[in-house]
């Protein structure tokens, strides 16, 4: 019964402990750093990045997303060739290999939050569920970050 | 149709279909600037009502850049580091206008990019227009924009993610590439608004 008890307060820390340090896992999957810009009143779409490592042994797929402040969360690639930003929707979700670690940020792969209901204030974190073909689904705490004070997507 | 004509027409598609592209390959000003980018007039709706023209910019240099608000990532960082490289310049930095072009009138209206460019935490001119305007301002500048359907029924625009240069007489004076580094933007704004 103590032990029980015990067991279940660790359990309850150790689930705790990982969103402070932005840190979240699910299976292989593990989450780290999720951030989205701000976005103005009337804006209807905002970015969201987040760096995601896959330490399993068969490879994982970004299949879709969903959160209480837009209608939707879409899977987006961002190609630059020529000079030109081209934005697409991954219908097919965003392949994470074995090992690997596939960094979602601004100029190669976003979660776009495609009719946002309300302004997504600096300052503030966005709930989001990201869903996993294998790993399944993962609730993760998305950090808005304001505009003012340079490039964020270099860090 | 007649022979040269036909010339004609395969020359300026010819044209038409390099000149983005030759933008983002070159940083420097062309030999004519009467016939450089942005060298014809144009009119546009500005965020705060009144317009924005050839006419409403000169007597400043300004740096134009085009995308839309719907855009999470090339057009935030882009005005972001404009708003950067404002800052790095101190007092100068007030000496050039920043200017953002929506290329989707559709989607956002005047009131909308200028509750957008607020965002940047210091003066951005926001603009807008019909589509006639945009194609001809876009045509203008040799900037590439096109609307592309997106599974679900919406639609994205691909466009070009240059920053285009203009001194205060309104020619075409270079571009800035975010491939480059913070010095070598500074290099290219600080004799404009000498
Ligand atoms: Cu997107």
């Amino acid at each position: 019964m103590i032990r029980t008890m015990i067991l279940g307060g660790a359990l309850a820390l150790a689930s705790a402990a990982p969103l402070a340090a932005h840190d979240y896992t699910v299976g292989a999957i593990a989450l780290d750093h999720p951030w989205a810009r701000e976005t103005a009143p009337g804006q209807k779409a905002g970015g969201g990045f987040v760096s995601i490592h896959n330490s399993g042994k068969t490879s994982d797929r970004l299949i879709s997303g969903s959160t209480p402040v837009a209608a939707e969360v879409q899977v987006h690639s961002v190609n630059m060739d020529g000079g030109i930003m081209r934005m697409r929707r991954m219908t097919d979700g965003l392949s994470i290999a074995p090992g690997e670690t596939v960094v979602l940020k601004p100029g190669s792969f976003h979660v776009m939050f495609v009719g946002l209901k309300q302004p997504l204030k600096a300052g503030t974190t966005i709930p989001v569920t990201l869903r996993f073909q294998k790993a399944g689904a993962i609730r993760v705490q998305f950090a808005v970050q304001s505009l003012i004070g340079g490039d964020h997507g270099s860090h | 149709m007649a022979r040269t004509d036909r010339l004609r027409l395969l020359v300026l598609a010819v044209f038409a279909s390099l000149t983005p592209l030759a933008l983002s390959a070159c940083g420097t000003a062309p030999q004519n600037k009467a016939e450089g980018p942005g060298s014809a007039p144009f009119t546009l709706s500005g965020a705060n009502g009144r317009p924005v023209s050839d006419y409403t910019l000169k007597g400043k240099p300004y740096a134009i850049f085009f995308g839309f608000t719907r855009c999470p990532d090339v057009c935030p960082t882009t005005l972001a580091r404009m708003a950067h490289l404002r800052k790095a310049m101190g007092a100068d930095g007030a000496k050039f206008a920043i200017v953002f072009v929506s290329v989707d009138p559709e989607h956002d209206k005047p009131a909308d990019i200028g509750r957008y460019v607020d965002l940047f935490g210091t003066p951005i001119i926001g603009a807008t227009g019909s589509k006639a305007q945009i194609d001809a301002i876009t045509k203008n500048f040799g900037v590439f924009y096109q609307k592309v359907p997106q599974p679900g029924g919406d639609y994205t625009i691909d466009h070009s993610a240059i920053v285009i240069l203009m001194d205060r007489k309104g020619h075409f004076a270079g571009t800035l590439s975010d491939s480059e580094d913070e010095k070598a933007s500074l290099a290219k704004l600080k004799p404009l608004v000498a």
